[in-house]
């Protein structure tokens, strides 16, 4: 049985991956900001065959608080096999433009608060030499584009922080699993209007889930998001700056 | 937030309606502040308009999917609204419980079973569906929470069995399931010619069977008229095992130009159907997929019928005129030339449904699908309408699409005191159409 720590745990891609851990009798510990909700989802996993869920209460932007979470699921688990990051916010770009407090706050939710949390928990993982960290970014931070960059460049930070946490951790046996998703129909993305590009949590959660145990380093999730954003990625620049996207 | 618009559509296929959709990510999720009504929205497998609601917000449960709590010990399961009856089997079965009644789908919500009632092969033991509910939440438009139960709220309760989603939004239920030893079913098909034969093998069956129903050569004239095959089973008791089950489904893979249901597929189809089984009686031991769900085998089998979509038609006579009714009913569809293809003939027992606008009463019920053909079936529908009140029976809301305002108020008499329980904030199209005084 495998202890699973997850961040952002009422995430609907992270619930999705919690159900296939939980049918195969998973511990889990689960950290998020709303605990009636947290309640809920651990009673569902406890229904669906996990042997042991706890709850955890924790605003992710809180940083002085992470190490005595990563202290509580160790001990309440007795060590820690897996961690999956996957809490965020989707930026409201125009709102942002306005406003340089909220694009900060953007970019603590979406980024720093990631970094302030790999750091301690890869030094753990790096001491034990086992152990993996799913971490989801988003094909947003492949290319900066004008519709919206600020929650883009956050997850710019997050990739490139997770590709070089992988070359540091791989010589220790610690596998860094980016998750880069396309369009999912979650909570995040309730106002968008939905077509044959979106893809549901539970496809998303079935490919991480794959992924992690191939010992994979990157994913793009559903996988034809890959040839998408190599198509993005290859625009010239000054092609670029003149299409809307 | 503005809420997004999406085409929603009913199973017939003849029906659909732009609305806006609010998606709760939570049973905790309040409604959103509203001018237009809402209307709950489960998988959509009801048939007509009975689930939706051209101008208003479709409340689609699709993430309400958790569990709350499941006993092993007592077969007591809580969960959200929006789990389906699929989830629930493969939560369930392997721990020796299964569904206390269940439709002829297992794609279909919890809180569409309880709004519609839903009943099942084994009505006649087990009443509807809402007989094994124990108790709900509703959420109502003001923002109240009531938890119904026979006890709580007795009449919300009684009035949202059954409700067609117009008191408020279930978010959750607790039911009580069925014990059961191992997936299989101890099955009998038989061959049967006439109506009042049908009439005989349901007094012979019902009390030693708990799954009874019979399929209908709809295309049988004069001394065929209401032959068709019989089909009645038990679960299986400890120690069976059958081999292994082939759970994999196909699509229906696009929508064909014109329906391939039609005069000839029909004729040929009936016939072929009702001889493919050439000795009398057939003994078989069968999983619990293809004896309840023979058509979830074939994932939106519903594209079948073309661009133009079709339409059900079930309706329940009470016992005392049921077999004149239905001979004269069948003998309206044979002559009629547009035969059906899922004819089911189904005795319904004597428990009674706790809804208020429950449909099952005791006596028979006659299910029939037909292509859409536009003027031809309307009048074929007008001719039903008229056998269906002369025998004082009623139509089914999940399949009804077409039924008059006034033979709605004349099969469901608690229609006024209903009405005292729907939410203002809540409509439909059907509810409207009902309501609407010609
Ligand atoms: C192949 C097939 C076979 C069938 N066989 C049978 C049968 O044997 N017996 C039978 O009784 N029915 C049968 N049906 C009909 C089906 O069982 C019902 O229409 C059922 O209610 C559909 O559930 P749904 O989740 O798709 O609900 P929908 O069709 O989406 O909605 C049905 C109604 O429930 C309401 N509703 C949905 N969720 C909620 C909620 N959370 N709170 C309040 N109201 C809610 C909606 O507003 C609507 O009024 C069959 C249907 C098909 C397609
Ligand atoms: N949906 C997409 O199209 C998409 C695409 C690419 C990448 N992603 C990424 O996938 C991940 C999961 O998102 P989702 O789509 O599953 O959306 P979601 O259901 O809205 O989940 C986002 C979660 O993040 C949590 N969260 C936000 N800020 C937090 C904070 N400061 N502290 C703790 N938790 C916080 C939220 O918690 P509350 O419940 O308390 O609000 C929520 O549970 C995110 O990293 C997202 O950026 C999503």
């Amino acid at each position: 049985m495998k202890k699973i720590l997850i961040i952002g745990a009422t995430s609907a891609i992270a619930e999705a991956t919690a159900r296939l851990w939980a049918q195969r009798g998973e511990q889990l510990f689960l950290v998020g900001r709303n605990a009636a909700r947290l309640d809920a989802i651990a009673a569902d996993l406890r229904v669906r065959g996990s042997s042991k869920v706890l709850t955890y209460v924790m605003d992710a932007n809180d940083f002085a608080a992470h190490v005595p979470m990563l202290d509580a699921a160790e001990q309440a688990l007795g060590g820690l096999d897996t961690v999956l990051l996957a809490h965020g916010t989707l930026s409201d770009q125009q709102a942002c433009q306005q406003s340089v407090e909220l694009t900060l706050n953007e970019i603590t939710t979406n980024a720093l608060s990631t970094v302030a949390l790999l750091t301690p928990i890869a030094n753990r993982f790096e001491a034990l030499k086992r152990g993996s960290i799913v971490v989801i970014s988003s094909v947003a931070g492949d290319r900066g584009r004008q519709s919206n960059y600020v929650y883009g460049s956050a997850k710019a930070l997050v990739t490139a922080f997770t590709s070089g946490l992988r070359q540091r951790l791989a010589k220790s046996g610690v596998v860094v699993l980016t998750v880069k998703p396309g369009f999912v129909d979650t909570p995040m993305t309730a106002s968008f209007k939905k077509g044959p590009l979106w893809a549901t949590p539970a496809r998303v959660a079935h490919d991480i889930d794959r992924a992690l145990c191939k010992r994979q380093g990157v994913i793009y999730t559903p996988a034809f998001w890959c040839l998408i954003m190599a198509i993005i990625r290859s625009i010239p620049e000054r092609l670029f700056v003149r299409i809307k996207l | 937030m503005t809420l997004p618009v999406q085409r929603l559509t009913s199973w017939g296929r003849v029906m659909s309606s732009e609305q806006a959709v609010y998606h709760p990510s939570s049973r905790f999720d309040p409604l959103p502040a509203e001018a237009r009504t809402y209307l709950p929205y489960g998988k959509g497998r009801s048939y007509g308009d009975s689930c939706l609601n051209p101008g208003g917000v479709a409340i689609k449960t699709g993430a309400l999917d958790r569990y709350i709590r499941f006993d092993p010990a007592s077969g007591v399961l809580a969960c959200e609204a929006g789990v389906s009856f699929d989830e629930i089997l493969r939560l369930v079965v392997p721990q020796g419980w299964f569904l206390p009644v269940t439709p002829g789908t297992r794609f279909i919500t919890l809180g569409g079973a309880i709004a519609n009632d839903v009943h099942g092969k084994n009505h006649h033991v087990a009443g509807t569906f809402g007989v094994h509910v124990r108790n709900f939440e509703l959420l109502r438009s003001d923002g109240q929470r009531l938890l119904c139960s026979r006890e709580l709220n007795p009449e919300m309760f009684a009035a949202t069995v059954g409700g067609l989603g117009l008191t408020g939004l279930v978010t959750w239920a607790e039911i009580q399931l069925r014990r059961i030893h191992n997936p299989w079913i101890n099955t009998e098909t038989i061959r049967y010619g006439s109506v009042a034969e049908f009439f005989e093998l349901c007094e012979l069956s019902d009390r030693d069977y708990e799954y009874t129903v019979a399929w209908v050569d709809c295309v049988g004239t004069g001394q065929r008229l209401g032959r068709g095959l019989f089909t009645r089973g038990n679960h299986a008791p400890a120690g069976t095992s059958a081999g292994r089950h082939n759970a994999k489904a196909h699509t229906f893979p696009f929508v064909p130009p014109v329906s391939v249901v039609n005069a000839w597929t029909l004729q040929a189809f009936n016939s072929v159907y009702y001889h493919k089984q050439l000795r009398r009686s057939a003994r078989q031991v069968q999983h619990y997929e293809p004896f309840f769900y023979p058509l979830d085998g074939m994932l939106e089998w519903n594209r079948m019928y073309g661009p133009r979509g079709f339409y059900q038609y079930q309706c329940v006579l009470p016992k005392a005129h049921g077999q004149a009714a239905i001979t004269e009913m069948l003998d309206a569809v044979a002559h009629s030339g547009m035969g059906s293809f899922l004819a089911v003939l189904k005795m319904c027992g004597t428990i009674s449904s706790p809804g208020m606008l429950s449909f099952p009463l005791p006596g028979v019920s006659l299910a029939l699908d037909f292509p859409n053909q536009g003027e031809r079936l309307q009048q074929l529908f007008t001719r039903l309408d008229d056998i269906v009140r002369a025998a004082q029976g009623r139509l089914y809301p999940a399949k009804d699409a077409c039924m008059p305002g006034e033979l709605f108020r004349a099969g469901y008499p608690q229609w006024q005191k209903f009405a005292g329980f729907v939410d203002p904030g809540f409509s439909s199209s059907f509810w409207r159409r009902v309501m609407e005084e010609k």
